[in-house]
């Protein structure tokens, strides 16, 4: 049996389903993947839609779902939260690439009682992760803090229970100023946490800590905003106390920029960067003849991706998404250009 | 002519049935291939679970199942059999009666994800000060939360099994049993009881095997931890719970793969548990079990 196909077969019915809705509208594409960006997606598609009339589905079944059905050739564009490792790209028939969409940012959350705003470094939030410190006044804490009287209260860290892209930002980051964290646990989607208690999806942690106090744990910056939860300033690498901020998440990926924009944005070296941001992106086939594919639906994909990265950028804002910095647009500008349909740029 | 149609058609049925069930056998164990080779027999017994080093052992998954069900059904097995008996010996007026069907039926109806929620609202908050009271970590979340509205998801089953069974009787039996003498009491657990037993016990295990496997409403209340609980207030996980949480975005080929044979264990543990309860019941017939 041919491995993935089950998830597949799954996938395949349910755009199955949603094609059926909109096979009148005719001119559609399709996409799937990461959730994380879904509400900004969807929110772009539909002002898309508005504007020209096309309509774009989007999925969100997760990154590595996006990834197997591009690898299918079942969907136009898959989205993920992590780039394409040099050693998967065997796993696709034909070139692929990266475009950069929206940036977002995983925060530090807590409940302690008396709402104070805490201070921490990413060495600290590895050893709480690591259950090396346990109490809130433990002395590591409280010398970052010196002006907040700290609890005697016991840390119960919380974590993401699902695969997600959050929980591959979150561990990217201390792996990243961590050795003993890098050594011991890792980075991934899922890693096997030393401690704590597992919540699914960014609410049901956000849910976990509202309701315990003592609690700390990692969500998405819309999440701890909605639900006006504490978050803590972080120190990034140049010794910077940075709060997650749109300008701030945005500032993370203002500085040096690769070509083909496959850049881990934790631990950011940009001087007013908040460290643990993250890129999302789109992942398209550089070719698009292939399959059944017409030339006028690989136009419509290319210029879809040329109004994500320019006008569409203004919709997310609103839903705590950091828009791309100028470095990133170039750089994806350049990307959607050399998208081809019979080795012709579509975009010019 | 026709009744050799019929049959034909009843033997297509029965065939589909045993297709669908060799299939999704075939297909389980094909797809755990990958993990069960890396890992061997340690699968069963190993207790780490880590994607990111790709090691897979089963053993915390295959505890917090047995233990979340079992703890289930010993909350749910006294409350349940005592509302089916109330409900199958004493309630006379139909009236009670049909209100006590009603409520049964919307409460098994109610979809799990409702009841996680409630979890969340309500007995995680008790079991967190229950937990302070005896000093474990306050989570709230955990072994016993999940096992608590495990046993409340299954009493509407068990109990309505119980009353069903119970007004299988027949009503001559019952009636010699008043004859002779008998008080109420006598005839509910000298005669009716007896006689139900194998219909009440096909409703615990029925209730078992939903409990094994329900999936929603334990992710949402235990904790999520992959570790080997070791108290009641323990975090840990389940095999379905696991599948649930980590399915979507598996890190890896073999992180899937052992994610199948998660669900190849959860169906055997599933088929044993039937198989456990049809041998105790043919050994345990009584009088009346026949």
């Amino acid at each position: 049996m041919k491995r993935g196909s089950v998830s597949k077969n799954l996938v395949l019915l349910a755009l199955f389903v949603v094609g059926l809705a909109s096979v009148v509208g005719a001119q559609t594409l399709l996409g799937s993947g990461a959730t994380f960006p879904a509400p900004a997606y969807t929110k772009m598609f539909d002002e898309y839609y508005k504007l020209t009339g096309i309509k774009v589905n989007y999925q969100g079944i997760g990154s590595s779902g996006g990834l197997k059905n591009i690898q299918d050739r079942v969907v136009d564009f898959g989205g993920s939260d992590s780039f394409i490792k040099d050693a998967d790209f065997s796993k696709y028939t034909a070139p692929v690439v990266h475009i950069p969409t929206v940036i977002g940012a995983v925060v530090v959350t807590y409940n302690l009682p008396g709402n104070p705003k805490l201070r921490l470094t990413g060495d600290v939030v590895a050893d709480i992760y690591l259950g090396k410190i346990t109490k809130w006044n433990d002395k590591a804490i409280a010398a970052l803090n010196p002006d907040v009287k700290l609890p005697n209260l016991a840390i119960m860290p919380v974590y993401r229970s699902d695969g997600s892209g959050t929980t591959f930002n979150f561990t990217a980051y201390l792996s990243a100023v961590s050795d003993e964290w890098k050594s011991k646990v890792g980075n991934a989607n899922s890693v096997s946490w030393p401690t704590g208690q597992g919540a699914a999806q960014n609410a049901g942690v956000a849910g976990v800590v509202k309701q315990t106090q003592g609690t700390v744990g990692y969500v998405e910056l819309a999440y701890a905003n909605q639900n006006s939860m504490a978050v803590a300033a972080i120190k990034n690498s140049s010794g910077m106390w940075v709060d997650p901020s749109l300008d701030s998440i945005s500032a993370a990926a203002a500085g040096a920029f690769p070509a083909d924009t496959r850049i881990l944005l934790v631990n950011t070296d940009a001087k007013e960067g908040y460290p643990i941001s993250a890129l999302t992106w789109i992942i398209v086939y550089r070719e698009q003849n292939y399959g059944n594919r017409s030339r006028e639906q690989a136009e419509q994909l290319a210029k879809l991706l040329w109004w994500m990265i320019h006008d569409g950028q203004k919709y997310v804002t609103a839903l705590d998404y950091a828009t791309l910095p100028p470095p990133a647009v170039k750089a994806a500008e350049a990307i959607v250009k050399s998208i081809t349909y019979n080795g012709q740029a579509l975009i010019k | 002519m026709n009744d050799r149609r019929f049959n034909a058609l009843l033997g297509f049925a029965a065939l589909v049935i045993v297709f669908i069930f060799a299939g999704f056998l075939f297909t389980l164990v094909v797809q755990s291939l990958p993990a069960v080779k890396q890992e061997g027999a340690a699968f069963l017994y190993g207790s780490e679970w880590n994607p990111v080093t790709t090691r897979f052992g089963a053993l915390p998954f295959i505890i917090g199942t047995v233990m979340t069900s079992a703890i289930a059904l010993i909350i749910a097995i006294p409350l349940s059999l005592s509302a089916g008996i109330v409900m199958g010996e004493y309630v006379n007026s139909s009236w009670v009666r049909s209100v006590l069907n009603t409520l049964i039926n919307v409460l098994a109806s109610i979809p799990s994800v409702v009841f996680g929620l409630w979890g969340i609202e309500v007995v995680i908050p008790l079991v967190r000060n229950l937990a302070m009271l005896v000093g474990a970590p306050p989570y709230g979340a955990g072994i016993l939360s999940a096992s608590l509205v495990l046993a409340i998801m299954i009493i509407p089953y068990m109990s309505s099994m119980t009353r069903e069974a119970l007004m299988n009787v027949p009503a001559g039996l019952r009636e010699g049993a008043f004859a002779l003498g008998l008080t109420k009491q006598e005839v509910v657990t000298g005669i009716a009881l007896p006689f139900a037993k194998k219909s009440i016990f096909a409703g615990i295990l029925l209730s078992l095997g939903r409990a094994l496997g329900e999936t929603m409403a334990v992710t949402m209340l235990i904790g999520n931890a992959t570790r080997i609980p070791t108290s009641l207030f323990s975090l840990g996980n389940t095999l379905a719970s696991v599948i649930a949480s980590q399915f979507n975005e598996a890190a890896s080929d073999v992180h899937r793969a052992a994610m199948m044979a998660l669900a190849l264990i959860l169906l055997i543990i599933t088929m044993i548990a039937g198989w456990f309860g049809r041998t105790m019941m043919s050994k345990g017939t009584g009088a009346y079990g026949k």
